[in-house]
């Protein structure tokens, strides 16, 4: 990476701190591990930043001057991207601003998130992406990259002006009315349309309203059993077979949030095999916990799409294995206790997730043999910064690349969940939950947010 | 017994003839001059309505008064959470005020779960939303073995409804009364039928325990009982069926499905009926018809479950009379 410059563009939201950039503290990691793919193998090694970027890799590395970080047997990744964050502000600053959101991701050992558009005001205008954007340019905890609304208001009726966020500082390239369904099959296709002039992509929340009026649960046994109103996994994969087909029909990208049904996998599997754009995400919460948790009708686990059945969660596990399911997206969506203290059908979907969601790729994915490490940088980092179009976040850990970077200890012994973390809310479906390992550091440009477990 | 009632799935088969066999002990006070017992005397009920149900809160009222419990209701309807609070801290406010119980009637399936969590006092459930209605499946189980299961009272003590067939009719999909129903009827050893049209049924009614069939014609000669559900005309607006007209046509009780019933059968309805659609006038009057039973049997098994969750459990069952006498 670059100084700050007039030729420098899309990586540019750190340069507040590209003043201090080339004398910034260096730092040397000592002894860590830089998962390969299968047929290299591990490689222990250290690891120089300084300058924003990479300096060195190599055993022995030695460099005088440089603060030595040196835990024995982390395992070093490329900084996390999260393609789907709610950091609420504007307008919901008691469940969560764009400081604490930000504070979480970073101690979960993200680089980078994706802001949804769906705040208050909406993110459906230059104007406010581009508030966004500076709130987290402030924050400095990670790099914050708005996702602009398609609609005006997240209504459904009329396109956002998609190009002027995408002109904008904020360089929107991902437009979401996430929460709402573009449900309007012709509103659909312009959007896809019209973003290509960008580079655009349009992140799909796949609910068919009227097929889900009312609805609080997957629709089966435990629907039926708890009197809750069925939420059907044919209104999530009719919405996707259709986008995928108007996505090949007018040459564009589509991305589908948050995939929870094996069905959608089956129907994603069937684009990509045609060699359309279609990418996909699938959350933490979806790959470890099922519907049987609203037995006791706590609405910490009422999240939209709803929790699914032990099939689907296997099915998505295979899927973010084998690549059909590009990345893991955490959907972190944080609600004040008066949100969820409350009857199934009147509290708020959504769980938070940024502090824990490498935890539940680790053991929903690592521990199970499905994914090595190699492939979740893939899936955290690489992959959801290239559907994000992001630049200078998701480039594998070598010489000259960013310094962003993640230090996990897998062999940390598995600890209990608490709900208590940097998000302002509460709502995590894990409290109670072991989960293994522990991200020790994160480092942005070469800076750390996070050193031993703790905000740095 | 456990301290709530909430799911009629809350209840063994002990449990539930244990209630059965207290309410028929109930049962003999109300032909009494004086119908009170002093056994909750002292002990504060709050009839908890977040919706209208006058018969239903009313039942209960009498249940706790004739045991002598002192008796707070509580209608959402232009109180404190009309003006928004939370059911929680409505919660803390009769925590605070000492309810030894609280007879919740909720719009929300699990509002009464959730209360269970917030009180100390027993809960009991009174219609959550489309989830259950436990006390309505115990008075109507109440019912349904003093019809069938032994002509005078001491015949049907300690008896299961084993055998009996009972067909339930209608919305099931949205009936609390359903879900209490095929849960404590398959308890007690009934073979429970659903029959509705298929838009009706949840779509994994095959994991409960009955049969489902669309055809009511062909369950109505080998049904001992039928229990037709309310059917809200609302329905038809979001296409469970196309008109109140053919759903009457297809699945109402009227003179002539009444006439293929066996000799014996009876034919139940939770109220309030819509005459005319599920069920025709001629039936609903008819000397089959326990409607007006199932009203009455409803204060004695209420005082039953009161008496259970709130004193009676330390006591065997056996000593009941004493106290009744």
């Amino acid at each position: 990476m670059t100084a700050a410059g007039p030729g420098m563009d899309r990586d540019n939201t750190g340069m507040d701190r590209d003043s201090t950039v080339n004398d910034q503290v260096r730092w040397l990691i000592r002894g860590v591990t830089i998962p390969a793919d299968g047929h290299r193998g591990p490689r222990a090694t250290d690891i120089l930043l300084g300058g924003g970027s990479i300096m060195a890799v190599g055993a022995g590395l030695d460099h005088a001057g440089a603060r030595v970080l040196d835990v024995g047997g982390l395992i070093a990744l490329p900084g996390l991207v999260d393609l789907h964050t709610h950091l609420r502000e504007p307008g919901r600053e008691d469940a969560e601003t764009v400081a604490t959101g930000t504070a979480a991701a970073a101690l979960g050992g993200y680089t980078a998130v994706h802001a949804m558009a769906n705040t208050d005001p909406v993110a459906d205008t230059a104007g406010v992406v581009e508030q966004v954007w500076r709130l987290g340019r402030t924050a400095g905890h990670c790099d914050v990259q708005p996702v602009g609304a398609v609609t005006v208001g997240l209504a459904g009726t009329r396109l956002a002006e998609l190009g002027t966020m995408a002109d904008s500082a904020a360089r929107v390239r991902v437009f979401s009315d996430d929460g709402r369904c573009v449900s309007d099959p012709l509103l659909m296709r312009r959007a896809l349309e019209y973003v290509k002039a960008f580079d655009g992509v349009i992140a799909q929340h796949a609910q068919d309203p009227r097929l889900t009026e009312g609805a609080q649960l997957n629709e089966g046994e435990m629907s039926a059993r708890l009197g809750l109103a069925g939420w059907p996994a044919v209104a999530e994969e009719a919405i996707i077979a259709r986008d995928c087909l108007l996505a090949a029909h007018v040459g564009s990208a589509l991305h589908v949030c948050h995939v929870s049904t094996a069905g959608s996998v089956e129907i994603i599997r069937w684009a990509k095999s045609k060699g359309w754009a279609v990418t996909a995400e699938v959350t933490p919460h979806h790959l470890l916990l099922t519907d049987e948790l609203a037995a006791g009708y706590d609405p910490v686990f009422k999240v939209n799409p709803p929790l699914r059945t032990e099939a689907d969660v296997a099915e998505l596990r295979r899927a973010l294995a084998d690549g059909t399911i590009d990345c893991v997206a955490t959907d972190h969506a944080p609600h004040p206790v008066e949100a969820k203290e409350t009857e199934w059908a009147e509290a708020a979907f959504g769980m938070t997730g940024l502090e824990t969601a490498l935890r539940v790729v680790h053991r929903t994915m690592v521990d199970t043999g499905l994914l090595d490490w190699h492939g979740v940088a893939d899936r955290m980092s690489v992959r959801p910064a290239r559907i994000g179009r992001l630049t200078g976040q998701g480039a594998p850990l070598a010489v000259g690349g960013p310094a962003n970077l993640t230090l996990y200890d897998p062999a940390a012994p598995a600890e209990v969940v608490t709900p208590a973390g940097a998000s302002k809310s509460r709502n995590t479906p894990f409290a109670g939950m072991e989960l293994p390992g522990r991200v020790v550091a994160t480092f942005l440009r070469g800076v750390p947010t996070v050193l031993d477990g703790k905000l740095a | 017994m456990k301290r709530h009632l909430i799911s009629a799935a809350d209840l063994s088969r002990a449990d539930a003839l244990l209630i059965l066999d207290t309410a028929e002990e109930l049962a003999s006070l109300a032909d009494r001059p004086i119908k009170k017992l002093p056994t909750l005397r002292g002990r504060t009920v709050v009839n908890l309505f977040y919706e209208d149900s006058t018969r239903t809160r009313i039942s209960f009222e009498a249940a706790a008064k004739r045991l002598s419990a002192d008796v707070i209701n509580f209608s959402a309807k232009g109180s404190s959470v009309a003006k928004g609070e939370s059911l929680k801290d409505t919660a803390l406010t009769l925590e605070a005020m000492g309810a030894d119980a609280v007879v919740i009637r909720h719009g929300a399936s699990g509002a009464a779960h959730r209360l269970a969590e917030w009180v100390r006092g027993s809960v009991l459930n009174a219609g959550d939303g489309t989830h259950e209605h436990p006390t309505q499946a115990l008075l109507d189980a109440f019912t349904i073995r003093r019809r069938l299961r032994g002509a005078d009272s001491s015949g049907a003590r300690g008896a299961g409804l084993d055998g009996l067939r009972v067909t339930i009719v209608g919305d099931v999909l949205h009936s609390r009364v359903a879900r209490s129903n095929v849960l404590l009827l398959s308890t007690l050893g009934a073979e429970v039928t659903l029959a509705a049209p298929p838009t009706l049924l949840p779509l994994a009614v095959g994991s409960w325990p009955c049969a489902v069939s669309y055809d009511l014609d062909s369950e109505l000669p080998k049904s001992d009982v039928v229990m037709m559900l309310r059917v809200q005309q609302e329905r038809m607006t979001a296409a469970y069926f196309p008109s109140v007209r053919e759903y009457s046509r297809r699945y109402g009780l009227d003179v002539a499905r009444m006439a293929r019933l066996p000799e014996h059968a009876i034919v139940m309805h939770p109220g309030p009926m819509n005459r005319g659609v599920e069920i025709a006038a001629e039936v609903a009057d008819s000397v089959r018809s326990t409607i007006v039973e199932q009203v009455a049997n409803g204060v004695t098994t209420r005082m039953a479950v009161l008496y259970l969750l709130l004193g009676g459990t330390e006591f065997p069952v056996t000593e009941f009379p004493a106290v009744a006498r």
